[in-house]
């Protein structure tokens, strides 16, 4: 079988641009995707919107956003980057991604309600993530650009530093195919609880995969045993709090719960371990997940009353409902009397409180209490009592193949390998360390994508 | 209503579409969600004749089926549609006949008409087959009070079940008005309701027939609509010049009744042709139980009434004219009959819930807190 020039792994964003960026320069590109065609395109699935700089407000942004300030709030939210030129190179590179998107069949939106004040520094695309890819795979189809589904990459051949084609299994049938340069895009091992276990013991049994069941690893695994660097803490992942009645794999946005801040969060011994009102929500939402990770049995309540159960977006799943602090306690199967103790301690660490302005740090706090709410701490006292159930949620995992600014993959040695390019998930932990800045995953998937697939279209035609 | 099950599936599909919120730059079904936090059967009633079928956010969704989620709303607004046209209609006999077998219930309708219209010309055979009719032209086939008054009839008849329909439906919205300008709410609906701007699928078309977003459906639906309005047109002025002019048919092809005909004709049978080219061709899984029939029905009774109506005005010089007039009344009389029951309905539902929208619409902008 002929070769191709450029084999993509993996369906997601970074992906497709990577194919796309390869087609305009070369002509046979495939992408290899795991999942069936109705599953494809791994977390841009549940994506929604993307973070660029840009120096004017548009019909989609609502102001400037600059280079500095991007970097700012990376920095402010991650601690810093793990690679500060390939970050500030990234976000440089986001400059041109609204125009190449829009280029390649991409409809854009005004910002969506409750969304974390994104407005000004994240553009959102018409219906989601879903919507962006069956976009993307319609401009690949019009291209040329072949799409392979249900096609799981077993083997990476590589030779030295030279990729030289991938073991394809596709249902019973296993299959070389050839190609003179590839870009991994295969996202990280969010969904391999065997490799989470590794670190995290049997806690991972009751961690949520928020994303694609598809993320189990596979590639990069097979790209670290072929000595490929790694970059990013080995056990680090992004979760936040979602609803415990949420499905193991794929339930994606609808199963995150923003109630957080507005009451308290009891753990299966029915006693507060964290300070609710640190800070607003959109800076600390993204905290809750591994706080729910280190309580016991992974398992956490946020508790609400009747003044307050409105006060946030409607979750997918009934809240449990009753109408004393009692009959909830057994209802969500915690100790009645210790949960009583501390609703009651708190309410009256919270007595005389009242009237919580979420949008702002309120300085309504706890007095005398251990943890304390710091702020938005109005007493629990107005039945019916609400009980929502909340279990870490995994969006993604850290750590990843070390790459350079032309997207190819370096070796333990600090070589780079000649033909093998990585995008996406895969590669994020060169730039994100910890915590999460929102839409930026996309961003750091398309900017290297589009290198990812040029660079490899570049070594193809050599 | 019955069909409680439809309901409790719209309120858990609903829920989750809140939850998520990804749609919203789609139509307004998904702005009006977002300013509620329960679904009563009013809600899912006004949603479901909120929704344009234009099917964005089936192809949008990533919790569609096989996701366990299993989001399917265009289909579900679909169900819900179909369920409450049978529900308002009247006589019940009637709307459930129809809900079962469409198509038969329509032939028979077309049939039963066509009988009685010959059976009234079996009195004068002649005229029927002749080959001229120097004096009254098409009341020499079928005399005037034989036209009208059957017509007229149906008409009413028509009108008065829609108007029982959209009382019935303005009340089960439930749920009282906002302050809102109630004149400006009204143009606003008159511009959406003659536009369609939510078969855009919010900007690049309509995802029909396929996952491919299109212009094709709403240039057909304009097609089809402005066609039947010029239908009307021509209808009132042939009207206006008999009854107040004393000019009597057939008129000459430059007139303006036999002008706005034509177009009415040609676009008609342009719309609904390419409407059944297109729905021949479309994806199943968005849509209800029986939807396609009962579109079906319609568009094929509108196109047949265009089709005829535009050979008299070819053979109306010809001894076909007579058979080919009692044809086309009849295709009329199908339309009028099957009016209250079919697809021919949603225009009224799908009016009363954009009414609905702009009159709340104010609340809509600022639902959350957060």
């Amino acid at each position: 079988m002929e070769r191709y020039d450029v084999i993509v792994i993996g369906g997601g964003n970074a992906a497709i641009c990577a194919a796309i960026s390869a087609r305009h320069r070369v002509s046979r590109v495939v992408v290899i995707e795991r999942a069936p065609q109705g599953m494809r395109g791994g977390n841009t699935r549940h994506t929604r919107n993307i973070r660029c700089a840009h120096s004017h407000a548009d019909q989609f942004f609502s102001g400037p956003y600059s280079e500095d300030e991007v970097f700012d709030d990376l920095v402010q939210v991650t601690g810093g980057p793990a690679n500060v030129d390939l970050a500030k190179f990234t976000i440089r590179e986001s400059r041109k991604l609204p125009q190449w998107m829009s280029e390649h069949g991409i409809h854009w939106q005004s910002p969506l309600t409750g969304t974390l004040h994104l407005g000004r520094t994240n553009r959102f695309f018409l219906g989601g993530g879903k919507a962006l890819l069956n976009s993307y795979y319609d401009t690949a189809r019009r291209m040329g650009i072949s799409v392979r589904y249900n096609a799981f990459v077993e083997d990476l051949l590589i030779e030295g530093s030279h990729f030289d084609g991938v073991v394809v299994k596709e249902g019973d049938k296993r299959e070389i195919v050839r190609g003179r340069a590839a870009v991994v895009a295969a996202g990280g091992f969010e969904a391999n609880l065997q490799w989470l276990k590794q670190f995290w013991g049997d806690a991972a049994d009751n961690f949520i995969v928020r994303g694609t069941p598809y993320n189990d690893g596979t590639i990069l695994a097979n790209l670290l045993q072929k000595r490929a660097k790694p970059t990013g803490d080995p056990k680090g992942f992004h979760a936040i709090a979602v609803d415990a009645r949420a499905p193991k794999f794929d339930g994606g946005i609808v199963t995150r719960l923003d109630s957080i801040p507005f009451g308290i969060v009891v753990n299966q011994l029915a006693r507060r371990f964290y300070d609710e009102g640190e800070d607003i929500w959109p800076k600390r939402y993204a905290i809750w997940g591994s706080l729910i990770a280190r309580q016991p049995e992974q398992i956490a309540y946020s508790i609400l009353d009747s003044k307050t159960i409105n006060c946030f977006l409607p979750p997918m799943f009934r809240p449990y409902k009753a109408d004393s602090l009692a009959e909830l306690a057994a209802a969500l199967k915690l100790d009645p009397k210790t949960f009583t103790e501390t609703v009651n301690s708190y309410n009256q660490a919270a007595a005389g409180n009242d009237g919580l302005k979420i949008q702002m740090l309120d300085g309504t706090r706890t007095r005398g209490l251990e943890p304390s709410k710091s702020n938005w701490a109005v007493p629990i006292d107005k039945p019916p009592f609400y009980g929502l159930p909340l279990r870490p949620g995994i969006t993604f995992t850290y750590m990843g193949l070390t790459v350079d600014e032309t997207a190819r993959i370096i070796d333990l040695s600090g070589r780079p390998f000649t033909n093998l390019f990585a995008a996406g998930e895969i590669m994020m932990g060169n730039i994100l360390t910890k915590g999460y800045l929102g839409g930026f995953g996309l961003t750091i998937g398309s900017v290297f994508g589009e290198i990812a697939g040029r660079e490899a279209a570049f070594c193809a035609k050599a | 209503m019955q069909k409680l099950e439809l309901f409790v599936e719209a309120g858990r599909q609903l829920t989750i579409c809140n939850a998520c919120r990804y749609c919203e730059g789609y139509c307004p079904v998904f702005r009006a969600i977002e300013s509620r936090r329960e679904f009563s059967q009013g809600d899912v009633l006004y949603l479901a004749h909120l929704c344009h079928d234009c099917r964005a956010c089936f192809y949008a969704c990533m919790y569609e089926p096989p996701h366990e989620f299993a989001i399917n709303i265009p289909q579900v607004m679909s169900n819900i549609r179909i369920a409450s046209y049978q529900a308002w209609s009247w006589p019940e006999a009637c709307a459930r006949a129809f809900a079962d077998r469409r198509i038969g219930f329509a032939l028979a309708a077309f049939a039963a008409t066509a009988i009685v219209v010959l059976s009234v010309l079996l009195v004068t055979p002649s005229r029927l087959f002749a080959k001229e009719h120097p004096v009254s032209g098409f009341y020499d086939v079928i005399p005037y009070p034989a036209m009208v008054v059957p017509g007229l009839a149906l008409f009413c008849y028509g009108i008065a079940i829609w108007v029982r329909g959209g009382a019935r439906f303005w009340t089960e919205m439930g749920r009282a008005l906002a302050s809102a300008d109630r004149f400006k709410a009204f143009v606003r609906t008159m511009l959406d309701a003659f536009g369609l701007p939510y078969l855009k699928g919010g900007g690049p078309g309509c995802y029909y027939p396929n996952e491919r977003p299109s212009a094709i459906r709403r240039i057909c639906h304009g097609l089809v609509f402005w066609g039947f309005l010029s239908g009307l047109v021509s209808t009132t002025l042939a009207f206006i010049y008999q009854d107040v002019l004393h000019l009597f048919p057939p008129y000459p092809l430059e007139s303006a009744p036999v002008c706005f005909g034509i177009i009415c004709g040609v676009s008609l049978i342009a719309g609904t042709g390419a409407l059944i080219f297109l729905k021949a061709k479309s994806d199943r899984i968005p849509s209800g139980e029986g939807a396609s029939t009962m579109d079906l029905v319609f568009i094929l009774t509108l196109g047949l009434t265009a089709f005829t109506g535009m050979l008299i005005l070819a053979f109306r010089s010809t001894v076909a004219m007579g058979s080919l007039l009692v044809i086309h009344l009849a295709c009329v009389a199908a339309l009028f009959l099957t009016a209250p029951y079919g697809k021919f309905v949603h225009g009224v539902y799908r009016f009363l819930a954009l009414l609905r929208y702009n009159s709340e619409d104010s609340t809509h902008t600022a639902s959350t807190s957060l």
